[in-house]
């Protein structure tokens, strides 16, 4: 027997091979159940989504039901998939940014560092990368980070019936998407990092809303935790839901909060640095008890330790060291020679470059021209840069066969991989707890699908 | 003439000729002549370097004799250890990197497929990059089969994770992994034809109009490449 959502006619019935069908098409739950409670069959099969309210996005989920216990879980995906891999073959190495940055929509940064970092290493100028533009990447990923972290977290209360944890979430990733608009010019799919550092430095007083920043959050991120950590409805909820363990995490390939939360302190930011992590002072977050209510605690405790890695970077980009030094690479066959300029009709290229370049010296000309429409080429050869993600290990594989446009990109988003876990910890449950568990994966389809 | 002081001619076979990829009309650029090889297969001798020496002689120490007939070549760029592995021998090769005690690479971090049309004989490779948590180490593997034969044995029964990472790559390029518990399409919709991250199959696109002047789709455009 199998429910269906987009049938024309409600509740008609009609004889599949597989068994009854019916029609669903909403307020009239009851009157299958009464159908199904006069069959003789027991199995139901529902197909939740590919537009439910809580799957994240277009994610479907077919669950086989004996009465409320889910039986069987199986899950759908690719109803997003745009093709962005494909499309940034016949792309410029610089251009792929502006397409990765789109994958997963929740963590751009992170998509757009791992991607860079990846060109970087191909390029072999990983070390040549200003510390200015490290610095400004790290602060940029964790501002993203605990971004995406308030989503998945205000999503998730909001799943389970509790409406303020969304509220409170949703204004506090505002404060952060308000900074990320003031530096980057765009609150989402910012393109800001490319390859040999940053399109463009902090603008002036950026360093000073940063700073209102870190003394306002870690007081919202208390009154989060007011409303979540001891509410009993919440942990009722959560507790002892969807257990995966240490050995189902790593035979599924999981990483992220997930793994975390089974006792694994496994975070690249620690265990493999990269853009300087290594020179931060912060914890990495575990819990042992393997269900959803950990993979909440760990996400908060993740936000509060960002907040620590922020404030450090605020330190050194206001410092003397870094005061004023560039945040693109000095070569000048890779970066590009324009910076960007406040002007009347927004963001744009400078007054003095496009002076410099149209009126006084032709060979500047020759050169932005050929750098923007061709670009630059990358050596031959692969490479797998791996970031450690807000929803576990974004690697980048990137292969280059020498020409001005990547030869093969490959995204492994961990929202793809960790959506495995899916009928792990859903079969043998309550289908209330299929929402909690799949809300605990927190899932970016955008990021799955790619 | 002498050739002592010029490059290596990087071998077979030809990247491209003439500039711009202009194919249809005399390239009057004076680029014309211009003959562009592929790089050289990368092959790296011993010793790798690292914990890379461990890595391979972990794996040689535990196939044995049979490691000449198993490992194609290796290769070390860039700062990263690929191994190319004959594709009947992968599953073994597999069970040995994830349970070896001196190897132990116990995550592995999915399958990527790559196409490489003009390699015959090898153009399709599937790519598995594994970490090992108990080392804090990294290694690729690296299969390749022939576009007339697109078969690799399936690794879902050592790496479970790598049962959708395997529908990705058959759907995205064609491979089928022999053994696979349920292998259909996952992206692309299950009636799809042809397998779209293939270098044969066309991106597609329609020019776009502004300002009464018309630019191309974006595979039409003048490439470099």
């Amino acid at each position: 027997m199998t429910a269906i959502h987009d049938g024309e006619t409600a509740h008609a019935e009609q004889d599949a091979t597989e068994g009854k069908v019916y029609s669903v098409n909403g307020q009239d739950w009851d009157e299958v159940v009464g159908a199904v409670a006069e069959s003789s069959e027991e199995r139901l099969v529902i197909n939740m989504g590919p537009q439910h309210p809580s799957t994240h996005g277009v994610l479907r989920l077919v669950l086989t039901l004996d009465g409320e216990n889910v039986t069987e879980a199986r899950v759908g995906i690719g109803y997003l998939h745009t093709g962005i891999e494909k499309n940034m073959e016949f792309r410029t190495w610089t251009q792929g940014v502006t397409f990765v940055t789109r994958m997963d929509y929740l963590s751009p940064i992170f998509n757009e560092a791992a991607y860079c970092m990846a060109v970087e290493k191909l390029l072999g100028i990983t070390d040549r990368v200003p510390l200015r533009a490290q610095t400004i990447r790290v602060m940029m990923m964790e501002l993203n980070r605990i971004s995406s972290h308030l989503v998945a977290i205000a999503t998730f209360g909001l799943e389970l019936g509790a409406t303020t944890p969304m509220l409170f979430g949703f204004r506090e990733r505002e404060l952060v998407l308000d900074l990320f608009e003031y530096i980057t010019g765009l609150r989402m799919n910012m393109a800001y990092v490319r390859p040999g550092g940053v399109s463009v430095d902090l603008p002036a007083g950026a360093v000073d809303k940063i700073g209102e920043f870190l003394k306002i959050m870690p007081g919202r991120i208390k009154e989060m935790r007011k409303l979540l950590d001891e509410n009993p409805a919440y942990t009722r909820r959560t507790k002892d839901v969807a257990y995966l363990d240490l050995t189902g995490c790593m035979a599924l390939g999981i990483t992220g909060p997930m793994v975390r939360a089974a006792g694994l302190p496994w975070d690249l930011r620690k265990s493999q640095p990269y853009s300087g992590y290594e020179t931060y002072d912060f914890d990495v977050p575990t819990e042992t008890s393997c269900d959803v209510y950990g993979r909440y605690l760990v996400r908060v405790a993740e936000m509060e330790e960002s907040l620590k890695i922020i404030s450090q970077c605020l330190d050194r980009l206001s410092g003397s060291e870094l005061k004023g030094k560039p945040v693109m690479i000095e070569d000048k066959k890779i970066g590009w020679p324009s910076q960007l300029a406040l002007g009347p009709d927004g963001l744009g290229n400078s007054p003095d470059h496009i002076a410099h370049i149209m009126s006084s010296s032709m060979e500047a000309l020759i050169h932005h021209f050929k750098l923007v429409t061709e670009g630059f080429r990358v050596p031959a050869g692969q490479v797998y840069v791996p970031v450690e993600s807000p929803r576990g290990e974004l690697g980048a594989h990137v292969v280059s066969d020498g020409g001005t446009r990547p030869f093969r990109v490959h995204f492994r988003d961990p929202s793809f991989t960790n959506l495995q876990a899916v009928p792990a910890t859903c079969e043998g449950g309550m289908i209330a707890d299929v929402i909690a568990a799949v809300a605990s994966i927190d899932p970016v389809m955008g990021g799955v699908d790619r | 003439m002498s050739t002592d002081n010029l490059p290596g001619v990087p071998e077979e076979p030809v990247a491209r000729l003439g500039m711009f990829g202009v194919t249809d009309s005399g390239d009057t650029s004076g680029y014309g002549r211009l003959v562009v090889r592929r790089p050289p297969r990368l092959s790296t001798p011993k010793p790798y370097g690292g914990y890379f020496d461990d890595v391979a002689d972990g794996l040689e120490r535990v196939t044995g004799d049979a490691y000449a007939d198993i490992v194609e070549r290796v290769v070390v760029d860039r700062g990263e250890l690929t191994i190319h592995v004959a594709r009947g021998r992968l599953l073994e090769v597999m069970r040995h990197l994830r349970d070896d005690l001196a190897l132990r690479f116990e995550l592995s971090l999915g399958v990527s497929g790559v196409h490489y049309p003009e390699e015959t004989g090898v153009e399709l490779r599937a790519v598995y990059h594994l970490c090992s948590i108990t080392h804090n180490r990294r290694v690729r593997v690296e299969v390749s089969c022939p576009d007339a034969d697109p078969h690799i044995p399936s690794t879902v029964s050592v790496y479970p994770t790598h049962d959708w990472h395997e529908r990705e790559t058959y759907d995205f390029f064609g491979i089928v992994f022999d053994g696979h518990p349920a292998l259909t399409r996952i992206e692309m919709p299950d009636d799809w034809e042809g397998h779209p991250q293939r270098k044969d199959y066309p991106l597609g696109g329609i020019p776009v109009e502004y300002r009464g002047a018309t630019i191309p789709a974006p595979d039409q455009r003048r490439s470099y490449a």
